[in-house]
């Protein structure tokens, strides 16, 4: 009921969209140092397994150009959060969300009932926690966002599949193997695969869900480096349960805690000068 | 105390090692008789012979056709409907209780007999559809005997895909039937592949329902050539012509008295043996092969 009512409430109205102003808790977002000007936002998202919520309202800006992390311990709803973004749930049957994941600059709400999930999976690429190439040749791998959408001709997919290759810093070392298989290359390279792969078909938004998880620490730090540098192409919401990662890299932090967000602001400010006891105790490892 | 642990720990290998020479030493038994047998008969005069009333120039020509044509029936429809049906299980339908139903009825039809397949068939492609005892009356009948086997084995290879690949297929905006035919079917290839040459190996020894639907035991022509030399140039009379399979041959030559056609019977029996096995053995250097190729 909620979620119809956002979607016609919003969609095309994004200076109401833009500043909720509701209840208590809005402290607790830091609406007041949100951030300008906005790739996407969450409105009060809820999210259900059967009965089970998961999400509780949860309220975060996406600013445009930077990169956004989200942190919590495990089991806290960030993952789910972030599927919520390109509707990979609706793959599973009995789930369910309430409220809005508002799309800028067209303000087109994602979970509206009218926008068909692959239309969204268009805008947006996501990245796994797991790196998980298909079981094809590296050119074929980045290629294939290219075909789904039924680009034909040889040269684009060339000069995409190269470019999206040297985004992701994996030109130069597979450069000669093109046609080798994805799966024959290290975690590290794979992981960066898929975010060549990701990035071909110059999504709006990137989604990475604890990206560096399987990886050793010499492979974490290319593609922390490598976020650095795409940032400035493509809005970046990233998911880890690594505080040290999210302190470095990010440019906002979103600290989530069983389903709901206790505190949203920059990285630094968080980081320092928690808002919350909650964010306190767990940035300075008390739990979690 | 160790001791009598001991002893109870031998005579159980005792045990499980005689149970496993049985079974090995009565299959060597088997294929030795066969081999002795029949391998004296075993020549191209045989294979390229039509049955006869004198046991040495009979031959199983027309029944290795037979089976031979019988097989491509079974294949082309079978394994189309069955892979299709693997799909729509697997990938498309919602979870309901028809759905389940449905599952146990497939998992079930492997376990029927095979002659029940045959009455069906008997009934339905023979009168009501007026098929006649043909090779397409045959070919269907094993078709829908090896249609279990095959949903069974497609839904299997498409499980063993990880979840991962495809929501990352998902994710880039495909849509099921692109995920399907880009990344499950490829992926799943070999297991579908194993999983009906297997039942295809079945079906060729598969004599019962054959019978049911009224094959003939003695024939000494072949079926209507498909390929001819006036235009259309293909020719699909063959489809009705009677036949006989190699199973069918050789119950025919067992039932006759003499030693000559005990030969020709386990002649044809070592054929038949030996289509088998290079058919399994196909299914296993293909799976050897495609699995190589696919991981994750």
């Amino acid at each position: 009921m909620f979620a119809i009512e956002c979607a016609s409430a919003y969609r095309g109205n994004s200076d109401v969209m833009t500043r909720p102003t509701d209840s208590a808790s809005s402290d607790s977002a830091g609406r007041n140092e949100w951030p300008k000007p906005l790739k996407a936002e969450t409105h009060e998202l809820s999210f259900f397994y059967g009965h089970r919520q998961v999400l509780k309202r949860v309220s975060v800006p996406i600013a445009e150009s930077n990169i956004t992390a989200l942190i919590g311990p495990s089991g806290c709803g960030k993952s789910t959060f972030l599927r919520c973004f390109n509707r990979m749930h609706d793959l599973y049957p009995g789930t369910r969300y309430e409220g809005a994941i508002v799309l800028h600059p067209d303000s087109r709400n994602v979970l509206g009932r009218e926008v068909d999930p692959i239309e969204v999976r268009m805008r947006l690429a996501m990245v796994f926690q797991k790196p998980n190439p298909f079981p094809k040749s590296v050119y074929e791998n980045v290629a294939y966002g290219l075909r789904v959408r039924g680009v034909r001709d040889r040269r684009v997919i060339d000069e995409k599949v190269e470019q999206a290759l040297r985004s992701a810093a994996l030109w130069e070392e597979v450069k000669d193997q093109l046609s080798a298989l994805g799966t024959s290359l290290s975690g590290g390279q794979q992981q960066r695969l898929c975010i060549a792969r990701a990035l071909a078909t110059d999504p709006e938004l990137l989604l990475l869900d604890e990206p560096t998880s399987a990886l050793d620490p010499i492979a974490t730090g290319n593609i922390e480096e490598l976020l650095q540098d795409l940032k400035r192409r493509v809005t970046i919401l990233i998911v880890t349960h690594n505080m040290q990662q999210a302190a470095r890299i990010s440019d906002w932090t979103a600290f989530m805690y069983v389903g709901e967000l206790v505190e949203f602001g920059p990285t630094k400010r968080l980081f320092t000068t928690p808002a919350k006891k909650q964010t306190e105790d767990y940035i300075t490892g008390r739990f979690g | 105390m160790i001791r009598r642990r001991k002893i109870a720990e031998a005579l159980f290998k005792l045990l499980s090692l005689s149970a496993l020479a049985l079974a090995i030493g009565t299959l060597v038994l088997l294929f030795g008789a066969l081999m002795v047998d029949g391998l004296g008969r075993l020549d191209w005069q045989f294979l390229t012979s039509f049955p006869s009333r004198r046991a040495s120039q009979a031959g199983i020509l027309p029944a290795m056709v037979g089976s031979t044509l019988v097989m491509l029936v079974t294949a082309c429809v079978g394994i189309p409907i069955g892979v299709a049906a693997g799909i729509y299980l697997e990938e498309y339908a919602r979870r309901t209780w028809l759905t389940e139903l449905i599952e146990v009825t497939v998992t079930n039809l492997a376990g029927v007999p095979s002659i029940i397949f045959g009455l069906l068939a008997l009934g339905l492609f023979v009168y009501t559809l007026g098929l006649g005892p043909s090779i397409l009356t045959a070919g269907l009948t094993l078709a829908l005997l090896i249609l279990p086997v095959v949903i069974v084995t497609t839904r299997e290879a498409i499980r063993a895909i990880p979840v991962h690949i495809r929501e990352a297929a998902f994710a880039l905006g495909a849509t099921k039937w692109q995920t399907v035919s880009d990344h499950v079917l490829p992926y799943s290839a070999a297991g579908i592949l194993t999983g009906v040459i297997l039942a295809l190996s079945r079906a060729i020894g598969e004599t019962a329902p054959i019978v049911t639907i009224g094959a003939l035991t003695f024939i000494a022509f072949l079926p209507p050539a498909p390929v001819t030399s006036q235009p259309p140039y293909v020719s699909f009379e063959w489809l009705m012509s009677p036949f006989t399979v190699v199973p069918i041959q050789m119950f025919a030559w067992v039932s006759r008295p003499g030693e000559d056609f005990a030969a020709n019977a386990a002649a044809a029996g070592l054929l038949l043996v030996g289509m088998t096995l290079v058919m399994n053995g196909l299914a296993i250097y293909v799976r050897y092969r495609m699995r190589k190729r696919v991981s994750w």
